[in-house]
C-alpha cells in the first residue's frame, strides 16, 4: 500500500497487525469492534500461513491465542469491554506463563452489558493488569487512526520484547472513525529470539514448558519479582505521551484517546480567551507518563482530567504529581462525549477561581 | 531381551499422584503412543487444571499448561500455529464435562484436528473429592454428602454419547484401565487417537475411566472392582463413533 | 531365564502389580522405601512367564521386564 488511504480504525488496525507479522486472529463479535475480525476474516486467509478462527466465546478466543502465543508466533484478538472481561482469565494466564500477545479493547459503556457509545471506563481494568494476580499490560492508548495503526505494529514489538501481553485501549470512535492512514511510515517490526516457544523438541533438546503455576511460594514471589524488574524497565523505557501548548501553561488538561481530541479544541478556545492551558497526553496509560507530570507540577497551577467515565485516569495523575496540586475531573460516561464547549466550561471555571483551591 | 520398560516418552520425574492411582497408567500409555508413532519430537501436549495439572512435567515432549477447562482452545491455538505439531490435550471430568463443555464441544465440531485424552474417575480429586458432572446416581462425595441426588442436581454427561452427535467428531472411544485386557484395549484406542491426527483426519476423544483411590475411600485394588461394577455399567465400553475410514 | 527388577524408590505400593500377577509371585515387602511405602517385589523369580501384566498394571513405571 502507498501513500494515504481511507479506513476505519478497527480496519486499520488489523491491517497494522498484518504487517507486524501477525498470521493468526482469534475472535468474537461484540459491538463496536467487529469490522476488526471482518477484516481479518477476508485477508487471513489470502495470505500464506494466515489463521482466522471464530471462537465459540472470548473466552475460547483468548486460549487460541496462548495456543499460538506459546509457539513463540505473533498473535492478536481484539473484542470490546464485556468481552475484556471475559478474556480476563486468558489475560491473567498469558501474564503468568510471559506470553507475548496484542489484545485490543475497543471500549464501550459499562458495567454489565452496559451500552454500544464510546467508553474510556475500562482504565481501571486495562492499567490494574486486567485479570487476577500481580501483573500489569502494556496498555497504547491512540487518537487517531493512524496512531492506531502505528501503536498496533509498536504494540506487538513490545509484547515480544518484554515477553507482556499489550492491549490497544481503543475506544468506539476510533474503532468506528475514518481517516487517512499511511502504511508507509510504519518502522521495520523487530524479531526476538524465542527460544522458550514450543515448536516440538525434535528429540534435540529437553523439553520447554509454558506454565503459570508454582505452589512453592517462595518459586512463585521469585517468579513476581523477575517480572517486575521487566515491568520497571518498561516503566523506565517505554513510556511514551504528547505534550500540547504546555510551553507556557498555568492549567494543563490531562487526557488520552478520544477525550484528548476534544480536550485539544477546547484548549485551542480557551487560549483565545487568553487562558494558558496545555496538555499532557498520555500515549502508554501503563507505564503512565509519571515523570513528566510530576515536573508539571511544579509550574501549572491545577490540572484538568478529562475522561469519558466517572474519573478514573484523575487517581494516577494524583499519584503522578503527588497531590501537589488540585486535580479537577471533566467527565461523562455512559457512552457520552464531552464536547469542547462542555471541557471549555470546565477550564474557564477553574480559571476564574485562579489555584485558590 | 528386554519385555517391558518405561517408555522414554515420561521424563524420570516421579509422578505426584497417590498410589495406586491410574492416572499414572493412563500417562504412560500415551507416552508411550507417542513414542511409538515416532511423534515424541513434534508433540505439544496441554495440561489441565486438576489433578493432572502437573502433566507438564511427566511427558517428554514440549508442554503448555491451560485453565481450567480450556485446554481444548489452547491445543487449537497450538495446532493452527503449525499444523505438523502433534497436539494432544490431557484431561479429567471436571475440567473437560463441566467448566470446559463449551471448548470440548467446539473443538469436536470444528474437526479441529487433535487428539484428547478424557480421563473420567467420577470425581474432583485435586481438590479432595467433590461432585463432578461424572459422578454417579446415589455417589456420595463431599459435596453430594447424602448421594448425589439427581432430582436436585442433575444427572451425570456422557461424553462420548453427548459427542458422538456432534458431526465434526471423527472418532470416540470409551475405554477403562481397570485390568490388563482393559489397559490394552485403552493403548490401542489412544493409538488410533493420535494416528487419525497424524493421518489429518481430525478431532479424536479418547474417554478413559480411571480410578480415585483416596477420594473413592477405597483400596487401590477395590477402587478396580468399583469401577468394574459401578462405572462400567453407567459409561458402558465401546466405539461411539469412527468416521476416521470415511473419505471427506 | 525371565528376570523381573522393581525401581523400589519410585514404588508406592499400591499393590496392583500384586493383583495382576497371574503366577501369585509379586508380593509387597515389610520393609519401607525412602518414601515410607512397602514396596514390592518378587518371592520366586524363575516362577516368572515374563507376562508383564505386573509393569502393565503398575501406575508408577516401577517394573522392567526381561527374558
Amino acid at each position: 500500500m502507498s501513500d494515504k488511504k481511507l479506513m476505519k480504525g478497527n480496519e486499520a488496525m488489523a491491517e497494522a497487525a498484518i504487517m507486524a507479522g501477525c498470521r493468526h486472529y482469534f475472535g468474537y463479535p461484540i459491538t463496536p469492534q467487529t469490522e476488526v475480525a471482518a477484516y481479518m476474516s477476508k485477508r487471513l486467509p489470502k495470505i500464506d500461513g494466515g489463521v482466522f478462527l471464530q471462537a465459540e466465546s472470548e473466552v475460547a478466543a483468548i486460549n487460541m491465542v496462548i495456543g499460538v502465543a506459546s509457539t513463540g508466533k505473533r498473535v492478536m484478538t481484539s473484542s470490546s469491554s464485556p468481552g475484556i472481561s471475559l478474556k480476563s482469565e486468558g489475560i491473567s494466564y498469558l501474564a503468568g506463563c510471559d506470553l507475548p500477545a496484542l489484545v485490543v479493547n475497543v471500549q464501550r459503556g459499562g458495567p454489565g452489558l452496559g451500552g454500544i457509545q464510546p467508553s474510556q471506563s475500562d482504565y481501571f481494568q486495562a492499567t490494574r493488569g486486567g485479570g487476577h494476580g500481580d501483573f500489569h499490560m502494556i496498555v497504547l492508548a491512540p487518537n487517531s487512526v493512524n496512531e492506531m495503526v502505528n501503536l498496533t505494529v509498536k504494540g506487538f514489538d513490545l509484547a515480544d520484547k518484554y515477553r507482556m501481553t499489550t492491549m490497544i485501549l481503543a475506544d468506539g470512535t476510533l474503532g468506528q472513525m475514518m481517516e487517512p492512514v499511511s502504511f508507509d511510515s510504519i518502522p521495520k517490526s523487530e524479531t526476538v529470539e524465542k527460544p522458550w516457544a514450543l515448536t516440538g523438541t525434535k528429540e534435540e533438546r529437553k523439553p520447554n514448558i509454558v506454565n503459570s503455576l508454582a505452589l512453592n511460594p517462595e518459586h512463585l514471589e521469585n517468579w513476581n519479582l523477575e517480572r517486575y524488574e521487566r515491568y520497571a524497565k518498561v516503566e523506565e523505557n517505554e513510556v511514551m505521551y504528547e505534550s500540547y501548548r504546555m510551553e507556557d501553561a498555568e492549567y494543563c488538561i490531562v487526557a488520552f484517546g478520544v477525550a484528548s481530541r476534544v480536550s485539544q479544541n477546547a484548549i485551542d478556545a480557551a487560549r483565545e480567551k487568553g487562558i494558558k492551558v496545555g496538555m499532557i497526553r498520555p500515549i502508554t496509560v501503563w507505564p503512565f507518563p509519571k515523570k513528566v507530570l510530576f515536573e508539571a507540577a511544579d509550574t501549572v497551577k491545577e490540572f484538568i482530567c478529562v475522561e469519558l467515565n466517572m474519573g478514573q485516569m484523575i487517581e494516577d495523575v494524583e499519584l503522578a504529581i503527588k497531590c501537589k496540586k488540585p486535580v479537577h475531573s471533566c467527565t461523562r460516561t455512559g457512552g457520552m462525549i464531552p464536547s469542547p464547549e462542555f471541557i471549555l466550561d470546565k477550564i474557564c471555571e477553574v480559571a476564574k477561581n485562579g489555584g485558590s483551591n | 531381551m528386554t519385555v517391558f520398560e518405561k517408555t522414554k516418552g515420561l521424563t524420570d520425574a516421579p509422578l505426584h499422584y497417590c498410589p495406586g492411582c491410574t492416572h499414572g497408567i493412563i500417562h504412560r500409555l500415551v507416552a508411550e503412543v507417542l513414542e511409538e508413532l515416532g511423534v515424541l519430537g513434534k508433540a505439544i501436549g496441554v495440561a489441565p487444571v486438576g489433578c493432572s495439572v502437573f502433566a507438564y512435567n511427566y511427558f517428554n515432549c514440549d508442554m503448555v499448561q491451560a485453565a481450567h477447562g480450556r485446554a481444548p482452545a489452547v491445543a487449537t491455538g497450538v495446532k493452527r500455529s503449525d499444523e505438523n505439531n502433534i497436539v494432544f490435550t490431557y484431561q479429567g471430568d471436571g475440567d473437560l464435562a463441566a467448566i470446559g463443555t463449551a471448548e470440548t464441544v467446539h473443538a469436536a465440531a470444528r474437526r479441529e484436528n487433535i487428539t484428547v485424552i478424557f480421563v473420567n474417575n467420577a470425581i474432583y480429586g485435586m481438590t479432595g473429592g467433590q461432585m463432578a458432572p461424572t459422578t454417579l446416581p446415589g455417589q456420595v462425595t463431599q459435596t453430594s454428602p447424602y448421594g448425589r441426588d439427581v432430582t436436585k442436581v442433575g444427572y451425570p454427561v456422557k461424553v462420548c454419547e453427548m459427542l458422538s452427535n456432534v458431526d465434526g467428531a471423527v472418532y470416540l472411544e470409551r475405554v477403562a484401565v481397570n485390568n490388563v485386557k482393559n489397559v490394552k484395549k485403552a493403548k490401542a484406542a489412544i493409538k488410533k487417537a493420535f494416528q487419525n491426527q497424524i493421518d489429518g483426519k481430525g478431532f479424536s476423544l479418547v474417554e478413559v475411566l480411571s480410578t480415585c483411590p483416596t477420594n473413592w475411600g477405597k483400596t487401590p485394588e477395590d477402587s478396580l472392582v468399583w469401577l468394574e461394577e459401578n462405572m462400567i455399567p453407567y459409561y458402558p465400553l465401546g466405539v461411539y463413533k469412527d468416521i476416521s475410514d470415511k473419505e471427506d | 531365564m525371565p528376570k523381573v527388577t522393581f525401581k523400589e524408590d519410585m514404588c508406592k505400593g499400591c499393590g496392583l502389580c500384586v493383583s495382576a500377577c497371574p503366577k501369585k509371585i509379586v508380593k509387597l515387602n515389610d520393609k519401607l522405601n525412602a518414601k515410607g511405602y512397602r514396596t514390592a517385589g518378587i518371592t520366586d523369580q524363575s516362577a516368572c512367564i515374563a507376562c508383564a501384566f505386573c509393569a502393565t498394571m503398575c501406575p508408577d513405571c516401577v517394573i522392567t521386564v526381561e527374558k
